[in-house]
C-alpha cells in the first residue's frame, strides 16, 4: 500500500536503492538556475555574506564554503555520492588515490605508531608505506593477508591501524575483511581498506566491519581513463576517543584547540581530515575531475556487471588454452579465493587479474606485441581493455628470482578487462597466445 | 542503557535506540515548526559542542534560551536555572545533560508546555522519553539538532557528508 504522505517534500525521509543513489546522491538541482546536471563550480573561493558568517565558517560553527583547496560544491557532490554508495557517514576527495591514502594515514598516525599491512598491495601503496615509515618515523609490518594468524602475530602495543585491499593487486587475493576487522577492533584500532578493484557496487567493506575505505577514483569510479582522483570514506562507527588516538580526540593545536571527535562525534575524523589534513597537504581534487567522476558513477552498476561478465569470459577462455599455465581470477572455481569471493564479492570479483603464459619473459613480450585491441599501458579500470607484462615493463630490472619474490613470474600478464564485445577481446588474445607460443 | 559522554554533537556508534525517536519526517517537522529552543546544559565555552549548536541555531533564526544555573547570560540571552523559570513559551527542549538527569527535565518540559524533547548524542533515557510522550511531546533521541537541521534544511552536503537526501526538486534558496 502506498503511503499517501509520500511525494513532494519527501526528501531525506526514506532510503533509496544503489542505482538511484549512484545517480542522485549529493546533488539537489541548483536553487538559482534549476540546472539538472551537476554544475562545475570552477572557482577558487566564495564571497562571504558578512564578517560574522566568514568567522563562523572558519570556526566550523557553520557549514559554509571558504576556499576550494578545502571544499567545493562540485567535489562535495562527488564526496557525498561515494559516501552514500559505500554506506559511510561522509567522504573527502583528493587529487589522487595515493594522496587520499596519505592524508587518511596522516590524520590518525603520529611518529612511533605501528601499522600492520597486507603484503599483497599495489606497488605505489607499498612504496608509500615504506616511504612514510622512514620519513615520518612510522613502523610498518607487512603480513600474508590470507593468514589471520599472521595479522594477529604482528600486533604490538603501539599498533594503530590495519590495512589491506579488498582484491589484492596484482595477485587477486580476496581479503577476509570481517576477520581482519575483528582483529583490529580487538585492540582498539581501525581497519582501512583500499577497495579500488571492487568498487562499492561489488563490495562495501563497511558492511563487513571496515572503518575507513579509500579508493583510487581514477579506475572504475571514473571508468573512462580521463582523470586522476581519490577519496576517503569513513563508517563513522570507530571510537576515536578510546584513548589510543589523542591526535584525533584531544584539543588540536592546529585548529585553535578544537577537539574534533568530541565536537563533531561520528563526523570528527572526516572534519579533521578536511579542515587540517587536506588544508595542510593541499592535494585537492579539481572540480572538473569531480564532474567526470560523477558521470562515471551514474553508470557504475551497469559497467561493473559488464566488466565482471567479460572478465569471467576471458578467464574461462584463458584457463582452457594450452599456451596458458595458470589463471589467477577469484571468479574461477579453481581459485583459492573462490569461496571468499562468494562471501565478499557475490556479484563478481572485478575484472582485473593476472595469468601466466606457459613461456617465459620473451613469450610475454611477443604476446603483448601481437595484440591490436588491448591497450598496452600502466592503468586499470578503464572501459577499454588494458594489458601489461610486468617482467618487461614495471618490473624489468628484476631477475627471475626477484620477480618470483614479488609474486610475478617471467610470463605473468596483468589484464584489466574492459567493456568491448567479448568475442573481439578473445580473438585478439588468441593472436597474442599464438605469438607467445611461437616465441618459445 | 548506553551512557556516553553527552557533549558530542552526534553519535559515533550504532545504538539500540527505538527508530521512532529518530524518524526523519518527525525530525524535519520539528525543525520546521519550531522557533524557540531551550538548551539545557548550554555551555558558555565556545569550543563546547552545546555552544556550537546554540550558535548555529541562532544563525538559522531560532531563539535560543540557555538553561544553565552556573551562567548568567550566554549569546546575550539570560540563562535560567531551570526550564520552569523561563517566562516565554518554548517549542523544543534540547538536552546536553547526563541521561540520569533527563526524567526531571522531561517532567519540566511537560509542565511548561513544550512541543518536543530533543536528546542530543549519548543522552539516552527511555524513562525520560516515556514521561515526555505521556505528556504529549514528540521525542528525538541520540541525534544532534545542528546536524539534523543542516541535513534537512541547511548545508551539510557542502562538506561531503552523507545526508541521505535524494530529490529532483530545486533546492531551497538559502537565506
Amino acid at each position: 500500500m502506498t503511503d499517501r504522505r509520500r511525494g513532494a517534500g519527501d526528501e531525506g525521509t526514506r532510503s533509496y536503492g544503489f542505482d538511484t543513489r549512484s545517480i542522485h546522491s549529493g546533488q539537489r538541482p541548483d536553487p538559482y538556475t534549476g540546472a539538472r546536471a551537476v554544475p562545475i563550480f570552477q572557482t577558487t573561493s566564495y564571497v562571504f555574506e558578512d564578517a560574522d558568517s566568514a568567522a563562523a565558517y572558519f570556526n566550523l560553527q557553520e557549514y559554509g564554503n571558504t576556499y576550494s583547496r578545502i571544499m567545493n560544491p562540485t567535489v562535495a557532490t562527488f564526496e557525498e555520492r561515494v559516501a552514500s554508495l559505500e554506506g559511510g557517514v561522509g567522504a573527502v576527495a583528493f587529487a589522487s588515490g595515493l594522496a587520499a591514502q596519505a592524508a587518511a594515514f596522516f590524520t590518525m598516525l603520529t611518529p612511533g605508531d605501528h601499522v600492520v599491512s597486507s603484503s599483497a598491495l599495489y606497488g605505489g601503496t607499498l612504496t608509500q608505506l615504506k616511504h612514510l615509515a622512514r620519513k615520518l618515523s612510522l613502523e610498518v609490518d607487512f603480513v600474508d593477508p590470507d593468514d589471520l594468524a599472521s595479522w594477529r602475530a604482528a600486533l604490538r602495543p603501539n599498533t594503530k591501524l590495519l590495512y589491506g585491499e579488498t582484491i589484492g593487486n596484482p595477485g587477486g587475493n580476496v581479503l577476509d575483511i570481517a576477520g581482519v576487522a575483528g582483529i583490529a577492533h580487538g585492540i582498539g584500532a581501525p581497519l582501512m581498506i583500499d577497495s579500488t578493484f571492487a568498487t562499492p557496487y561489488l563490495c562495501r567493506p563497511i558492511e563487513h566491519g571496515a572503518d575507513i575505505v579509500v579508493h583510487s577514483a581514477t579506475k572504475f569510479i571514473g571508468g573512462h581513463g580521463t582523470s586522476i582522483g581519490g577519496i576517503v570514506v569513513e563508517a563513522g562507527t570507530f571510537d576515536w576517543s578510546n584513548g589510543r588516538f589523542p591526535v584525533v580526540a584531544d584539543p588540536s593545536p592546529a585548529y585553535h584547540g578544537l577537539a574534533f571527535h568530541e565536537t563533531f562525534g561520528m563526523y570528527g575524523y572526516l572534519m579533521k581530515l578536511r579542515a587540517e589534513s587536506l588544508r595542510d597537504l593541499g592535494a585537492a581534487m579539481s572540480p572538473f575531475n569531480a564532474f567526470l567522476f560523477l558521470l562515471g558513477l551514474e553508470t557504475l552498476s551497469l559497467r561493473m556487471e559488464r566488466h565482471v561478465a567479460n572478465a569471467l569470459g576471458v578467464a574461462q577462455f584463458l584457463e582452457g588454452h594450452q599456451a596458458v599455465a595458470s589463471v589467477r581470477y577469484a571468479g574461477l572455481a579453481s581459485s583459492p579465493y573462490h569461496a571468499l569471493a562468494g562471501r565478499y564479492l557475490p556479484r563478481g570479483p572485478g575484472s582485473i587479474f593476472v595469468f601466466d603464459l606457459a613461456g617465459g619473459r620473451d613469450a610475454g613480450r611477443r604476446f603483448i606485441e601481437a595484440l591490436s585491441l588491448w591497450s598496452h599501458l600502466a592503468n586499470v579500470g578503464d572501459a577499454k581493455s588494458l594489458v601489461i607484462h610486468p617482467a618487461s615493463t614495471t618490473h624489468r630490472q628484476l631477475s627471475d628470482d626477484e620477480l618470483a619474490g614479488a609474486g610475478v613470474g617471467p610470463g605473468t600478464i596483468r589484464l584489466s578487462v574492459g567493456l568491448e564485445s567479448l568475442e573481439d577481446l578473445l580473438e585478439d588474445l588468441s593472436c597474442g597466445l599464438v605469438a607467445s607460443v611461437e616465441a618459445t | 542503557m548506553i551512557v556516553r559522554q553527552p557533549s558530542r554533537e552526534v553519535s559515533p556508534a550504532p545504538t539500540e535506540v527505538d527508530p521512532r525517536f529518530q524518524d526523519p519526517r518527525m525530525i524535519r517537522d520539528i525543525l520546521l515548526a519550531s522557533r524557540t529552543v531551550a538548551i539545557v546544559g548550554l555551555s558558555p565555552d565556545e569550543l563546547r559542542a552545546s555552544n556550537f549548536i546554540g550558535f548555529y541555531l541562532r544563525r538559522h533564526g531560532y531563539r535560543v534560551i540557555p538553561v544553565n544555573p552556573r551562567a548568567a547570560e550566554i549569546f546575550g540571552e539570560k540563562s535560567y536555572a531551570s526550564l520552569k523559570d523561563i517566562p516565554v513559551p518554548v517549542d523544543v527542549v534540547d538536552v546536553f545533560r547526563r541521561p540520569d538527569a533527563v526524567p526531571e527535565i522531561a517532567r519540566d518540559a511537560v509542565a511548561i508546555g513544550a512541543k518536543a524533547l530533543w536528546l542530543q548524542f549519548g543522552v539516552i533515557s527511555l524513562e525520560g522519553a516515556r514521561i515526555a510522550e505521556d505528556g504529549g511531546l514528540k521525542v528525538v533521541m541520540d541525534r544532534c539538532m545542528k546536524v539534523e537541521h543542516a541535513r534537512h534544511l541547511g548545508r551539510f552536503h557542502w562538506l561531503g557528508f552523507n545526508t541521505g537526501v535524494i530529490t529532483a526538486r530545486r533546492a531551497r534558496q538559502l537565506g
